[in-house]
């Protein structure tokens, strides 16, 4: 199974970047997993937690306040307001 | 010492001085640009994914927008200017304030009425000296942006967008930005952009096909999100740019008046030198017509 390909970015700099498993976050809908092979998505999130689970098998977590999931490709970027 | 002398001597001592301090903020502005720089570079990521995102809901989403549909009658543009709060920039502040006039002209031309906000001391006060409108002004933060200021900008300039003619705020059907880009250290170019209604230009849409997306929870309320993010991650990242441009501007106008203050500190130093051996010169001759003058008055007594 290939990897996601994840970056966290706030508007003054790259947060994180690097190969994922799994990532989770909170969007207006509800709680949501993304695992690799996801369909395009764009979804607006709410202020909480965003848990990116590493490749290497290390777990991140983000407190974002307010901000963007877009997955395409197997590509995550997360887009928060600041995070 | 020679009055002549002491002059030149008075005018060196004044020259180092300037020359000191210009060195310096040649200096303190050459550190900062690499800052400025790394900056923009940052920010860059969140640009680029921002851009991807809405030019994927753009494309792909039949929900119209205030936001992304161009208004058919333009009556009020708003033109958003960025110059910098300190002089000593050489042409940069200038540069910009004369692509805005040059914008606003052409607004002005099509027949729509311009609302000028401004960002920096400089292009503030050339708009009170001219007497000309401001719709709004910040100063303050011009060499060193942050994303809050930036945020601070936007959110005026959305809300005059947003608004209808009930509102009232003077509502604006499109929205344009004035800044300079940094291109290079020796180059930087003042542009104008417009921002609203959205306009992807080619050169920003990122390579290939975009995706289908799905939204979450649904196209409009993406995009009632996204927008005002794109306009802040737009103004934030014309900010950036501007400042960058504002060190790179100021390092080159203090390089070129160390360089005179040096030529003037080697002619000065010329002249002072001449007027010394000018000094010595008619000393010397002085001293021998004196002695030729005593020679000869007790030659003449014998």
């Amino acid at each position: 199974m290939s990897n996601l390909t994840v970056e966290v970015v706030s508007p003054e700099k790259r947060v994180w970047s690097g190969e994922a498993t799994m990532v989770s976050a909170r969007t207006l809908e509800g709680d949501l997993g993304i695992l690799p092979d996801h369909a395009p998505l764009l979804g607006v999130l709410v202020d909480g937690q965003v848990v990116v689970k590493a490749a290497d098998g290390s777990v991140n977590e983000f407190t974002i306040n307010g901000g963007f999931i877009s997955v395409s490709n197997n590509r995550v970027s997360i887009l928060g307001e600041s995070a | 010492m020679g009055a002549q002398l002491r002059v030149y001597r008075r005018r060196m001592r004044s020259v180092k001085a300037t020359k000191k301090i210009t060195k310096a903020m040649e200096l303190i502005s050459a550190s900062r640009i690499l800052k400025a720089q790394q900056r923009v570079a940052q920010s860059s990521p969140y640009a680029t994914e921002l851009t991807r995102a809405v030019s994927a809901v753009a494309t792909f989403s039949s929900t119209s927008h205030p936001l992304t549909t161009a208004s058919v009658n333009v009556k009020r543009a708003a033109v958003l200017i960025i110059t910098a709060d300190r002089g000593m920039a050489g042409a940069y502040s200038n540069a910009a304030i004369k692509e805005g006039d040059l914008l606003i002209a052409g607004l002005k031309a099509r027949g729509v009425e311009v609302a000028a906000y401004l960002v920096g001391r400089k292009s503030v006060n050339y708009y009170r000296f001219r007497d000309r409108a401001i719709a709004n002004s910040w100063t303050g933060f011009s060499d060193n942006p942050q994303y809050a200021n930036a945020v601070e900008v936007s959110e005026s300039l959305i809300n005059a967008f947003t608004s209808d003619s009930t509102s009232e705020i003077l509502g604006v059907d499109e929205l344009h930005i004035v800044y300079t880009e940094f291109k290079s250290m020796i180059t930087q170019t003042p542009v104008a952009a417009q921002v609203l209604p959205l306009e992807v230009d080619a050169s920003e849409r990122p390579e290939g096909l975009l995706p289908m997306y799905e939204f979450e929870p649904n196209a409009g309320e993406v995009l009632d999100a996204l927008l005002p993010r794109y306009v802040q991650a737009r103004v934030f990242n014309a900010m950036l740019q501007s400042a960058a441009s504002e060190h790179a501007a100021r390092r080159r106008a203090m390089k070129s008046a160390t360089d005179n203050a040096d030529e003037l500190i080697k002619s000065l130093t010329r002249l002072a030198n001449a007027a010394r051996q000018a000094e010595i010169t008619q000393e010397i001759s002085e001293i021998v017509g004196g002695a030729d003058a005593l020679a000869s008055a007790s030659a003449g007594s014998e």
